[in-house]
């Protein structure tokens, strides 16, 4: 049976050139960066080539890179810790309705223990951020402003530009998830004009448990993990020396090859909508339709159940993943979805199928043939869409 | 502890909410770039700075001028002339 993966935002592979890249500092070469003897300085000057090489695929300087544990850490640190850094300022925050659940947590984390006031902005159905709305919800008490630069769950791009024009005009800090985008589309902190950035190394082909976050030169935010100096004193820890060296070398695979990565997904994703579209009826393609990840398709399909469909795909070779969780005997509705005002009912058949570059046309193909036929075949035993078709 | 107001420095250095002893070694970095004479403005939160800074001044010829608060900023200022 083939086999297609098609859940690159879940997992990727590790880069084979990031692999072999780190695979001395686990045993050869694992002496403490910290250390003040000459085994120890090689270790720091290989920690300290990575930070370079990440800052120059996002335009930043090295000194702007901290690197973290994963995404999640970055966002964590972006938001707690520029919020906490300025409780003299005020108490406010603003995230959109449609970020990552380490963005949504950090923030209601603050709402709960640190009495900050959130504001959870709504976005267009197309997932998009209304500037204008973005500008009359900050008032004199807002700190920070974190909206995603690409979404995970359907793939929209935000104006991150136009968005973080608006805070620097109000002296607000923005933070963006970039998570979804470093390595896929070009990210340039200087062109977003963002003061926080997280980007995570599994996205990259780094192993899982690297990331990093970008930090505007000169702004302060509140540790999350107290201790020593590692980070310059902002992330004690030591460093996951043979991690970081991964994100590095990943980085810079991925700063050589973003053009032609992104053109290649664009043609499957196009091969991979359109052949949905045009076999499958009742079929709703979320996100925005142009200004999206070149990788990420996404869908609702109505009268399915999005596990099942991610079940029976699975049984036929094809990988993907649903926006909805199944969580215990209630079957809870994605958040991201509701957000873009997307039904109920509708939104518990998500599909989200995100392209790799290893990816080919024939594996699109593939795809849609076989959701084809496990839609039809759901459907044949779905009340929900006996009723709906009988309506 | 000498409290100073309005202290003239030629470099700061931010190290608000950064661990210690990074108090200590990134003065000692930026010093060396100062010229004799030149005054390190050094921002911290960190209380044991208040000790650490003028017993590091005194160990190694430089001098400590004093401290200045910023409610502000909710942090300290330390002053350091370069002697040598």
């Amino acid at each position: 049976m083939k086999r297609v993966y098609l859940d690159h935002a879940s997992a990727t592979p590790v880069r084979r050139e990031a692999l072999e890249a780190m695979m001395p500092y686990f045993a050869e070469a694992f002496e403490n960066p910290s250390s003040v003897y000459d085994r120890g300085f090689a270790i720091k000057a290989a920690v300290d080539e990575a930070r370079e090489k990440v800052a120059s695929l996002i335009h930043a300087k090295p000194k702007e890179v901290l690197f973290t544990s994963s995404g999640a850490e970055s966002n964590n640190l972006a938001v707690k810790g520029a919020a906490l850094a300025n409780l003299r300022k005020g108490r406010h925050i603003i995230v959109s309705a449609i970020e990552h659940h380490s963005v949504l947590n950090a923030a209601r984390y603050l709402e709960r223990f640190h009495d900050f006031e959130v504001t959870f902005l709504p976005v267009t159905e197309t997932g998009l951020v209304d500037p204008e709305r973005l500008r009359r919800a900050i008032t004199d008490d807002t700190v920070l402003v974190s909206i995603m630069h690409g979404n995970n769950e359907i793939g929209t791009l935000q104006s991150v530009a136009e968005l973080s024009a608006i805070c620097r005009e109000k002296g607000v800090l923005f933070h963006t998830d970039a998570v979804a985008t470093v390595g896929q589309v070009p990210v340039d902190v200087e062109a977003l004009g963002v003061d926080l950035l997280s980007l995570s190394g599994p996205a990259l082909g780094a192993p899982k448990g690297t990331g990093a976050l970008f930090f505007r030169d000169r702004l302060r935010f509140v540790p999350l993990i107290h201790g020593g100096i590692q980070e310059n004193g902002r992330r004690a820890g030591t460093e996951n020396v043979p991690g970081i060296v991964a994100l590095g070398k990943a980085a810079e695979l991925a700063q050589g090859e973003l053009e032609k990565k992104a053109a290649h997904l664009q043609t499957l994703r196009h091969a991979l909508v359109e052949g949905v579209l045009g076999a499958v009826p009742r079929v709703h393609h979320t996100g925005h339709p142009e200004q999206r990840l070149p990788g990420h398709a996404s869908f609702c399909f109505e009268g399915v159940e999005g596990e099942a469909l991610i079940f029976l795909l699975a049984q036929n070779g094809v990988y993907a993943s649903t926006g909805s969780a199944c969580a215990s005997k209630a079957l809870k509705t994605s958040p991201v979805l509701i957000a873009i005002g997307m039904d109920a009912a509708v939104a518990q058949g998500s599909v989200v199928f995100t392209l790799g570059p290893d990816n080919t046309l024939d594996e699109a193909t593939y795809t849609v043939d076989v959701l084809t036929k496990v839609v039809d075949r759901l459907r044949s035993f779905s009340p929900v869409w006996r009723k709906k078709t009988a309506a | 502890m000498k409290f100073v107001k309005d202290c003239q420095a030629d470099a700061t250095v931010d190290l608000v909410y950064r661990m210690c002893p990074m108090h200590l070694l990134e003065p000692v970095e930026l010093i060396r770039d100062l010229r004799e004479g030149q005054v390190l403005e050094i921002l911290t939160d960190y209380d044991g700075a208040l000790e650490d800074i003028p017993a590091w001044c005194a160990k190694n010829g430089q001098e400590f001028i004093g401290i200045g608060e910023d409610e502000e900023n909710d942090c300290y200022r330390l002053y350091i002339r370069k002697r040598h």
